[in-house]
Formats: structure tokens, sequence, C-alpha cells
């Protein structure tokens, strides 16, 4: 079973077509979410988090088709999603808000206090955790996104920018948590920062324009680009290599 | 003392000292239930504190001017719109997008924060009822209508939107002609309460039927 499954897919952004006939299909793991702004990311995340409503096509998330009046709660209860912009109550501490967002999530009310603690500790936050959230730098605010997109063990995590305002070092931790949620859970990282994809995803999904533009093992990236391919490291330039190709197939 | 002695001595430190570790790194002790709501409390204190001051402005006026139509009566249909809206708005709450992935988000959670805002503007109405000597009916009913009519009509512009809507509404097509009539309508008559009671049982019925076959309760 695939924890993700689209066929054609068509998810709308406003009035623009943002996924466009995308056909995906994803197991356990770490997956990269790569391309140039406006490739229809954020957009796909949303539909992939249930915010979104597709257009067209077919969608299931962890066995279940998400699309028509489906029942979503099952589905919802095994997501975890950080959104671009990580909306939060200002004046709710780390633990208060975790705790609220697990409640959200229907977990069980004895499970709450332990699962929001290991949440908190994960993301380094231990030391922070009864800070109000207006109090936190950017960084320490991602980390709490991600408290609270971890705190229910999801099976389908979804993180949109989630390495953005973390430093080196938090960035290094942030991939060993990642590598560590999905051993056995499926991780869609949407990212701008092709080194993140390199170091901590098993596989990447390019997108261009709302499609697929290709998807395979992180490293393999790496192999498609050549010397005189645009970027500073393999993996960036296998990724302008990819994209040029595509472009170069589809008229513009 | 023999080597059986040393290892187990050896073995009881290792354990003690794996324990300790275990302690010193492990979760800290969980604290009581602390579960206030204050994120929402916040966002919607300033429209509760709106709605009190337009009852405190209704009950000046109608003791002040005793030849105008109650200002009472025909602002409390619609006080109670301000801070329901406020709860359940898209615009006013920043967790929007992370609540709308979540399986409590619906009937469950829009009827839970419309009612904490009830709570809260309900004394207010009562307390303004109170001191102008008006039949409880003719006060709560009608604010109870109109919230149910948010919810009802939230599912297809948005609880906010609707909120608005039915107001500017309830302003135009009520409140202005009292007004310049002097007036009091008979919706607002005190033989009117059966049908305001009948409205709020069925808005209530449309706004439970609507959003529980509706995802996204906006």
């Amino acid at each position: 079973m695939w924890k993700v499954h689209a066929e054609a897919l068509r998810v709308r952004a406003g009035r623009r077509l943002a996924v466009d006939g995308l056909d995906l299909a994803l197991g356990p793991g770490v997956h990269g979410l790569l391309g140039p702004n406006g490739a229809g990311k954020t957009t796909l995340m949303r539909a992939l988090a249930t915010v979104l409503r597709p257009e067209g096509g077919r969608l299931a998330l962890l066995g279940t088709a998400v699309t028509g009046r489906a029942d979503l709660r099952a589905v919802r209860r095994a997501l975890g999603y950080l959104p671009q912009h990580f909306g939060y109550y200002p004046r709710f501490t780390v633990r208060e808000f975790v705790e609220y967002m697990a409640w959200l999530k229907e977990m069980p009310r004895r499970d709450i206090p332990g699962a929001v603690q290991r949440a908190v500790d994960r993301v380094g936050l231990t030391a922070r955790a009864d800070a109000r959230m207006k109090t936190l730098s950017g960084g320490m605010l991602r980390r709490a996104g991600i408290a609270q997109a971890i705190v229910n063990d999801p099976e389908l995590l979804l993180l949109d920018e989630p390495t953005v305002g973390l430093d080196v070092e938090q960035r290094i931790e942030f991939r060993a948590l990642l590598r560590d949620v999905g051993a056995d859970s499926c991780v869609l990282v949407s990212t701008h920062l092709v080194e993140d994809v390199a170091a901590a995803c098993t596989g990447v999904v390019l997108l261009d324009e709302g499609r697929l533009v290709w998807r395979g093992p992180a490293a393999g990236l790496a192999e498609r680009g050549a010397s005189g391919d645009a970027g500073d490291s393999a993996t960036e330039r296998g990724y302008s290599a990819l994209l040029r190709a595509h472009r170069g197939q589809v008229p513009a | 003392m023999n080597a059986d002695d040393d290892d187990i001595r050896a073995l009881v430190e290792r354990a003690a000292a794996g324990i300790a570790a275990g302690i010193e790194e492990g979760p800290g002790p969980v604290r009581g239930r602390r579960f206030r709501p204050a994120g929402l409390a916040g966002r919607v204190a300033p429209w509760l504190a709106a709605a009190g001051a337009l009852m405190l402005a209704a009950v000046a006026l109608e003791q002040t001017f005793t030849s105008l139509p109650s200002l009472v009566l025909l602002l409390a249909p619609v006080a109670p719109l301000l801070p329901v809206a406020a709860a359940w708005s898209r615009r006013t709450d920043p967790a929007w997008e992370l609540l709308a992935s979540v399986p409590r988000f619906g009937l469950g959670l829009l009827l839970r924060r419309t009612l904490a805002a009830l709570a809260a503007v309900i004394p207010l109405l009562a307390l303004a009822g109170w001191a102008t000597g008006h039949a409880p009916a003719l006060w709560l009913l009608p604010g109870l209508a109109f919230t149910a009519a948010s919810l009802a009509l939230g599912g297809l512009t948005g609880v906010d939107r609707a909120a608005l809507g039915l107001a500017a509404a309830w302003a135009g097509f009520v409140i202005v002609p009292s007004l310049a009539t002097a007036r009091l309508p008979a919706v607002l008559a005190a033989g009117a309460w059966p049908g305001w009671a009948a409205a709020v049982v069925a808005l209530a019925a449309v706004a439970v039927v609507r959003t529980a076959f509706n995802r996204e309760t906006t």
C-alpha cells in the first residue's frame, strides 16, 4: 500500500491550476520535494494535508481515497503537517500549543502529556517548553512547528520548508530526526535547499509547473549533472540539468 | 570477597549509572493539565469588549431617550455575531491552516467555539435586558437565531462573512427603519417570541446538517 498515491492529480491555488496532472506514489522513507518557485510544491503539500480539496484526478492517502466526500478523520489522525506559513497562538507556551494540537488530532487524553514532552525533546526545545510562543526566535518557532507535526507519530509527515531559520547545527540535528521518523513513516519535505535533500532524503521528487519532472534516489540526482550545469555541488548541477532538460521538451 | 562479588558489584554500579543517566536525560515530570484556551480568549476578547460596549451604549441611550424604540432589543440580535465570527474566522485565527488539517476540525470544534463565545456574550445581554426590563425571550432568542443563521450560511460563505452580512441586513432592514419611524417592528413585539424560537430550532438544525456534510467548515 502506498502512503501517498496520486493519479492525474489537479489542484487549484486560487484561479491557477498549480498542480496539473501529477502522478506520484510514495512509500515509507524521507522524500525531498524540489522545484523552482511556483512549481506547485506548497499547493501539493496543502492537498496532501487535506487542507485543499483536489480539483480532479485521484488522490489516496494511507490507503484511503480523499477525493469527493470522503471521511477524512482517520487519515487526519495519522497526519503531521507543518505549513509554509506556520501560524501559532502567541500567548500559548510551546507545551500548551503542542498539547492543543495533540488534542485536535484526537490523541487519547492520557497519552498527550508524555507524547508532547517527547516531541518537544526531539526538536531540542526542552529548555523552552514553558516559554510563550511570542518570545521564541524564528528557528525555535520552526522547531515548535515540527514538534506539533510529529507529536502524534504520524504515518504521513508533510513539512513545507522546515529548515527556514534553522542554523547549521540545528539543520544537522533536524536531518537526523527526519531519518529517524522516515524509518517507518512517509516523510515529504519541501525545500529550496538542494543540499538538505542530498543529506537527509532517501528519494527526490522534482516538480515544475505542477508536473512531475523526475523522481529517483537522492544519489541519482547528483549523477544527472555535468560539469557545465549551473550549481555549486553535484546535486545542484543535477537539479539544474533535469529542469533544463524538462523545459527543453515542454513547449513554453 | 571473591570474583563473583566483584562482578555483581560492577553490574550493580553499571545499572545504577545507567538508571541515573536515564533519569537525567529522560522527559521531566509532566505538569498538571493547564488547558487555558489563551489564544482563543486573546483573539476574541476585543470583539467581546466591542459587543459589551455596544450593549452598554444601547442601555444608556434607551434610558436617556425614552421616546426612541428600545435600542437594547434592536441591537441584541446582532451583538453575539461579533465574538462568534471572531471565534471562527480564517482571518483572526493564525493557526487556521493547521486546524484545517486535523480530525477535530469540523462541527464539534465549530460548536465548541461558538458556545464559548455565547457563554461570554449572553451574560452581557442579560445585564442589558435586566437593566432595561425587557422579557428575556426577546433579547435572547433573536441573538441565538442570528448566531445559528451565521453558522448555517457559514458553510457557503464563511462564518465571518455570513455574520457581517446578516448584521448589515438587520441594520438596514430593521434598525434604521425603526429609528426613522420611532417604532419597534412587529418582529420584536412581545408576541413574536414563538417565531424566534422556531427560527432558532430550524436554523440550528440547518447549521448542524450543513457542517456535518461539509468538510471545509469555514
